[in-house]
């Protein structure tokens, strides 16, 4: 018997190390994880699990002997049924990448377990800039958007054109706090004022009370720090209330292209905002789009979609260089020794604390007269350099770049 | 301007009067579970979902057969009702004689199922649904901005409410319903069809659930998760009033109303739990809720 088992372990360590094998499991396994059911299903959710699919098959990974499966889970927006998720995937499943994740709490519940365990992470729907400031991890890149870019997007915006009293609405979590956070500072670094604040339950469905005490306050810009059905809900109410025609206005700090569908463009003309990406800014968007929309309910991509297509065809590209997914360091390693290139994001960097750095835009929502067709919602107002548009290395205090 | 616990007094009537306005709706969901419960003995878990596709067949018949919010106040629950009258001939009317626990379970499934389907088609960001222009625009009151859809909001459903109560309290039919519940073999006996008085007052419960959906559609953008929000909180409520009670359920579905929009203003963190935190307090001083009867 012993013999045999001997043998059985022999013929595992020659098979796991001959060439067909540098895989763990013979298969590199995606996780999408994200809100499947909830109030950020449309920004991310299914369309996630979709964009990852085709930026597996555009990279050909079957034709150049890899195997690549991708499985996808809901985590209800609670870090500890994400916490459970990717325990599972990782420990019984032989995941290898955990993709998407928004709602920052349970992102940085994932960041760590992806640390302890070496595998990789790479976060497009997540926002708090932490992720690569005092939490950063080796294991991480954090790839779409982040709080302080949204943050120095649309707030040194309005400030500079003259909004400088501010009172913020905040989702009561991770991400509502840091981005609130994060907005205060480009306010006050810019000279414009805090007035208060207000923070509410996550989910919410009623804010007229909140809106109510931000229209005591007479701060000029009321900032929505929360997102998806929250800054919805924000945005119909406050016009309900009659918020911006007695002369304060709102801003959304984070607000997605599904989000302005919902809420229609007689409601959301004329909110500014701060994205990555955008469907209709060029012609390869544009393509995306157009094989993306049809199997997705007809819901066009999000930022966050297009990055989760960017950072799984980086993280192939990587894989397939170093002939292995085994070891998530080594391959985060790779993925910013080399600089990244693809068609929806163009070409770019991943620096030393994990941050992708790429442009960031700041649209404005077209008035209904001049959207020609469904989904024409945005007008590009300003480019935010790639250099400019996210946090300075030296100011994030990532302790991987201190060293 | 005087002041309380350093709030301005105009900021904190602005505040009274939107947890009444929120209070409305949790008064009309709760008396719909009420009237279900104290009827028909089910805790129906799958009122989050009727209530979220009464505002759906609003936002259809607006967008589909151009017909507007009144129209829609009257159609949608007729027809969500109906729906309800086919659930219960088809699935709830073969487990009144076991346990509460089936009855939540096979609704609270339903409810499940429900919202699972018009996730898969609508999406959860939600779909827009506009104020109507009769009710468009709003009074400026000195201490706040009170939209005029808002206003119609509270003062339909307190009519709403007392209507409903009257009839099952003070009327024949209500006397009917609630000596069929009590012993229905006796009534039967007087000659009453009594299991399709049973049917149609799931029905109308379920219409209440409806009509309160096409309400919020204006306010809440039409989700296929609205429902889910709100139901947990709705049945505190109905537990906090005592299972069962109609005017119970008003009553506390306005006053925890109130308390809700009290702690927006003092302490926001916990205005999701504080009606949790009643129902705690209430269940351990009267275990029957405040306008129960002990069994």
């Amino acid at each position: 018997m012993k013999v045999l088992g001997n043998l059985a372990v022999l013929s595992a360590i020659l098979v796991s190390s001959s060439a067909f094998a540098q895989y763990t499991d013979g298969v590199i396994k995606i996780g999408v994880m994200n809100d499947m059911s909830g109030t950020y299903s449309d920004l991310s959710g299914q369309g996630s699990v979709l964009a990852a699919r085709m930026a597996v098959e555009d990279f050909g990974a079957a034709a150049k002997g890899m195997k690549v499966e991708i499985v996808g889970a809901d985590h209800q927006n609670k870090p500890d049924v994400g916490s459970n998720v990717v325990r599972t995937w990782i420990d019984r499943d032989q995941v290898d990448l955990i993709v998407d994740v928004p709602t920052s709490s349970v992102a940085l519940a994932v960041n760590e377990i992806v640390r302890d365990k070496n595998k990789v992470f790479l976060v497009s729907g997540a926002a708090a800039s932490d992720l690569t400031g005092a939490k950063c991890s080796p294991n991480t890149v954090h790839w779409t958007y982040d709080t302080w870019a949204l943050a120095n997007g649309t707030g040194t915006a309005l400030v500079k054109s003259g909004s400088n009293t501010w009172f913020f609405l905040t989702a009561d979590y991770a991400f509502g706090h840091a981005l609130e956070r994060d907005t205060a500072a480009v306010v006050e670094k810019n000279g414009g004022k805090v007035l208060g604040k207000v923070r509410h339950p996550f989910p919410g469905t009623d804010f007229s009370s909140f809106l109510l005490q931000a229209q005591g306050s007479k701060a000029k810009i009321i900032g929505l720090a929360n997102a998806g059905s929250d800054t919805i809900n924000s945005i119909k109410q406050a016009s309900e209330f009659g918020i911006v025609q007695g002369g304060q206005n709102l801003a959304a700090l984070l607000a997605f292209i599904t989000d302005v569908h919902a809420l229609g463009l007689q409601t959301a003309q004329g909110l500014i905002m701060t994205e990555s990406w955008y469907w209709d800014l060029n012609d390869a968007n544009r393509e995306f789009a157009k094989k993306f929309a049809p199997q997705n309910r007809g819901v066009h991509p999000t930022m966050v979609h297009a990055g989760v297509y960017s950072a799984v065809t980086h993280y192939l590209k990587a894989v397939e260089e170093l002939k292995s997914d085994a070891d998530g360091k080594a391959v985060v390693a790779k993925m910013k020794a080399t600089p990244t290139d693809d068609k929806l994001f163009g070409k770019g960097e991943i620096r030393a604390d994990g941050r992708k750095i790429h442009p960031m835009y700041l649209f404005e929502v077209k008035k209904p007269s001049e959207s020609k067709a469904p989904w024409d919602y945005y007008k590009l107002r300003a480019t935010i350099p790639a250099e400019q548009a996210f946090r300075p290395l030296k100011d994030g205090g990532c302790p991987l770049v201190s060293g | 301007m005087f002041e309380i616990f350093g709030i301005p007094s105009q900021a904190l009537f602005g505040q009274l009067l939107l947890g009444l306005i929120n209070g409305s709706f949790y008064a009309l969901l709760s008396l719909g579970l009420a009237v279900i419960f104290g009827m028909l003995n089910i805790i129906n878990f799958a009122h989050g979902a009727q209530y979220m596709m009464g505002a759906f067949v609003a936002y259809f018949l607006l967008n589909y057969a151009g017909l507007n919010y009144w129209v829609a106040l009257i159609v949608a629950p007729l027809a969500i009702g109906a729906f309800g009258v086919l659930i219960e001939r088809t699935l709830l009317k073969w487990i009144y004689r076991l346990d509460h626990l089936y009855g939540l379970l096979l609704t609270f499934g339903l409810a499940l199922i429900i919202e699972g389907v018009f996730r898969n088609y609508f999406g959860s960001s939600g779909l827009p649904y506009r104020v109507p222009e009769l009710l468009q625009g709003g009074q400026n009151l000195g201490f706040m901005f009170l939209p005029n859809y808002r206003a119609w909001v509270v003062v339909f459903s307190l009519v709403v409410c007392l209507t409903t109560w009257f009839v099952i309290e003070r009327t024949k039919l209500g006397s009917y319903l609630r000596a069929a519940t009590e012993n229905p073999a006796l009534v039967r006996a007087f000659g009453i069809n009594v299991p399709r008085m049973i049917t149609l007052t799931y029905g109308f419960g379920v219409a209440l659930a409806a009509l309160a959906g096409v309400m919020a559609a204006p306010i809440y953008n039409v989700s296929p998760q609205m429902g889910a929000h709100l139901i947990i909180v709705v049945f505190a409520v109905v537990v906090i009033g005592g299972m069962g009670s109609i005017m119970g359920a008003i009553v506390t579905g306005f006053g925890l109303g109130l308390i809700e929009g009290l702690t927006k203003v003092f302490f926001p963190e916990a205005s999701n739990t504080v009606i949790f935190i009643i129902m705690a307090i209430v269940l351990l001083i009267r275990p029957a809720g405040l306008f129960g009867r002990s069994a």
